[in-house]
């Protein structure tokens, strides 16, 4: 059983951003997120040699999601006043996206936003579809949580995303609050690390018990097992050359 | 064996006791190593299920406590068939990651492949031809009825009814020849893309399904008959592993028990997809909540999807079944030549004789992939087993950032637990059996 071979991990040490500043009552402009995604150059990945394909000029900007500007849309400023009116200055960041509604909460809320989708009479979000974690290698919170509520009174979807750093990877536990948690949060900490705060039993689900490291991160290769053939060694799929 | 024990139960002080670790071997020999005493009155007796077990429904293990036969706690452990099919998607092309995430949920493929690309297209901003539409949906509900049959051919064979399993296994392969003479595979198909679907349907598919829908019927009516009212499976079955509504929304559970339990919630008729608003079918429901509700809700709901079919074969016009963008759509008409399933030969020789940038073109959407624009979605489908939804993050490139599919086996299992303490160890069978998970699905 072993771990990831060794790799240069990516400096990570950027400063976390506070959340201090974040205005009460009203949405937050979003100027605390840092970029999501890695500006990339050339097209192949190669490196350290001699770059034939005349693409290694090419250089890739990193991705923000766009802030939303009022209206909103459909039933997304109804969702957002009435949550700002159960959980006051909770919301960070507001991003619609391709008809769905993002909205980015500090951790330090994230019980309280979840707490006001489930029981507020205008919310009623009754069920906790989906927990995944998403790693944006190179921002400086780059452990991403997100969840995907769902009201079935009212037919609406809402996803609330929340950031924690590498170094700090803590995000408030939502079992006391939706037991459908569990095993997502699970997952997430196994594959991402993420450490769900007040979770009951937090331990690896789908990967063995004593192994090393967390295999969805990006910097985690894939195949981190070194298999030999015959005496000569092949490199994992993402370091062979290929289209980036 | 060394240990002084003869090769059984060796046993150990711990804070919690004495524990008897049993493996294999004579019960009364066992029982003859126990000094002072009676385990099974006066001690927990913990026993494990699986991972390699016939009634454990796929690679799940179980640790049940029990005291006699009733179930005190019970913890599910689940992990043995991961493949890391998410990791493995984002290290390949979005039309190849179908390939990886047909694998998932392997009783439900084409469910895996169309939730995952209805994401890609809405990242892609673009809407699949309504030709490629109905063909997903007829697919899709045949690969329905063929899910919930081994649902309940396994589910009866682990109870004992062993004709249920044959019944169910032979209604099945009806189903997989469907699939099978238009997708070319009878699991793991590939077949919906994104940007539309790999090949229209051959000659003779619409006659096949014709003939599929009328023996579906007769094999449902030919099920009801052999166990619906059966005593011995409605005695195993009824009042065994409820959860209701409440338990339900709680845990996440979706999909059949979530309508046995009573709440008609069903994403093709709640946030309809693929047209699904267009046909006349109804969500089957129950009230019990227990295994012989989910039983009845699965066996309605086969009959519910033969009507969708029926429905669709008669709105099939001919047209494209990819999008009209030459970016997206694959370049090559596929045709099956005197060496299996290829590109065309018409579009062979246009690459090869006539038109250098046709080859460039084809090279290039082959090797490379198209680029989606960067965002994140989550589109979901109603699976066999509930809410399917895939949440796929692109940053801008030819390969997935991040695709997660929230998987209904994976959620509803948690409810085990919940199912099963308090009732008997031969319940715990029914239970699993009745939330069908399917292990591929489960640990990806």
């Amino acid at each position: 059983m072993s771990g990831p071979t060794e790799r240069p991990v990516p400096d990570d040490s950027a400063p976390d951003q506070s959340a201090a500043e974040i205005e009460k009552s009203t949405v937050g402009t979003g100027s605390t997120d840092t970029p999501f995604g890695v500006e990339r150059h050339g097209m192949f990945g190669v490196h350290g040699s001699g770059d034939t394909s005349g693409f290694g000029g090419l250089v890739r900007e990193p991705w923000v999601p766009a802030d939303a500007q009022r209206p909103y849309g459909g039933y997304f400023d109804e969702l957002v006043d009435d949550l700002l009116a159960a959980a006051p200055g909770s919301i960070a960041k507001v991003v619609v996206d391709r008809g769905e509604l993002t909205l980015y909460v500090e951790r330090e809320r994230l019980l309280d936003v979840a707490t006001a989708l489930r029981n507020d009479e205008n919310l009623r979000f009754e069920l906790l579809s989906s927990v995944s974690g998403v790693d944006y290698l190179g921002s400086a919170r780059r452990l991403h949580a997100v969840y995907l509520f769902r009201s079935m009174t009212y037919r609406r979807r809402v996803r609330v995303e929340v950031a924690a750093s590498v170094d700090d990877p803590h995000i408030p536990s939502l079992t006391a609050l939706y037991p459908g948690a569990d095993w997502q949060e699970r997952e997430a900490f196994d594959m991402f690390g993420i450490v769900f705060d007040g979770h009951p039993g937090l331990t690896r689900i789908l990967m063995p018990d004593d192994w090393d490291g967390h295999p969805q991160r990006k910097d985690y290769p894939l195949g981190g097992i070194p298999v030999q053939y015959k005496g000569a060694t092949i490199p994992p799929p993402d370091e062979r050359r290929a289209y980036k | 064996m060394t240990d002084g024990t003869g090769g059984y139960a060796p046993s150990r002080p711990t804070t919690e006791g004495r524990v008897y670790n049993l493996t294999g071997g004579d019960w009364d020999e066992m029982l003859a190593q126990v000094q002072g005493g009676d385990p099974i009155h006066e001690e927990r007796l913990v026993v494990n299920m699986g991972p390699q077990h016939p009634s454990t429904h796929g690679v799940l293990r179980l640790v049940v406590e029990i005291e006699g036969e009733t179930v005190t706690d019970l913890r599910t452990i689940i992990g043995y068939l991961h493949t890391g099919i998410e990791k493995n998607a984002e290290f390949r092309t979005w039309t190849q990651a179908v390939t990886f995430l047909t694998r998932a949920d392997y009783l439900a493929p084409l469910f895996n492949e169309a939730a995952y690309c209805l994401a890609v297209e809405k990242l892609l901003g673009v809407t699949v031809p309504a030709r490629a539409q109905l063909i997903r949906l007829i697919l899709m509900e045949v690969n329905r009825v063929s899910s919930h049959w081994v649902a309940l051919a396994t589910g009866g064979m682990e109870m004992g009814a062993l004709t249920a399993m044959t019944n169910g296994l032979r209604a099945r392969e009806r189903c997989l020849d469907v699939l099978e003479l238009i997708t070319g595979l009878r699991m793991n198909h590939a077949y919906i893309r994104p940007g539309g679907i790999a090949q229209d349907f051959p000659d003779g598919a619409v006659e096949k399904i014709r003939e599929w829908i009328v023996e579906i019927r007769k094999e449902i009516q030919g099920l009801r008959n052999l166990v619906q009212h059966q005593p011995i499976w409605v005695n195993r079955l009824k009042d065994v592993g409820w959860l209701g509504v409440e338990g339900c929304l709680a845990l996440g559970v979706t999909g059949p028990m979530l309508r046995a339990a009573g709440l008609p919630w069903d994403l093709r008729k709640t946030d309809p997809y693929l047209g699904y608003e267009a046909f006349d079918f109804e969500v089957p429901t129950q009230d019990a909540g227990d295994c012989y509700a989910r039983f009845l809700v699965r066996l309605d709901e086969m009959y519910e999807s033969t009507k969708i079919v029926e429905q669709a074969i008669e709105r099939l016009e001919p047209g494209p079944v990819w999008v009209d963008d030459p970016k997206i759509a694959w370049p090559a008409k596929l045709t099956v030549g005197p060496d299996g399933l290829g590109n065309s030969l018409e579009h062979v020789q246009k690459i090869m004789g006539s038109s250098m940038e046709a080859l460039i073109h084809h090279f290039k959407l082959v090797t490379e992939g198209f680029r989606v624009p960067a965002g994140q979605v989550y589109t979901a489908v109603e699976s066999p087993r509930g809410e399917l939804g895939a949440h796929v993050v692109s940053d801008g490139g030819t390969r997935p950032y991040r695709v997660h599919l929230r998987e209904p086996s994976f959620i509803n299992l948690q409810s085990t637990a919940a199912l099963s303490i308090g009732g008997m160890i031969s319940d715990v069978i029914a239970s699993v059996g009745s939330i069908d998970p399917v292990m591929g699905g489960v640990d990806r």
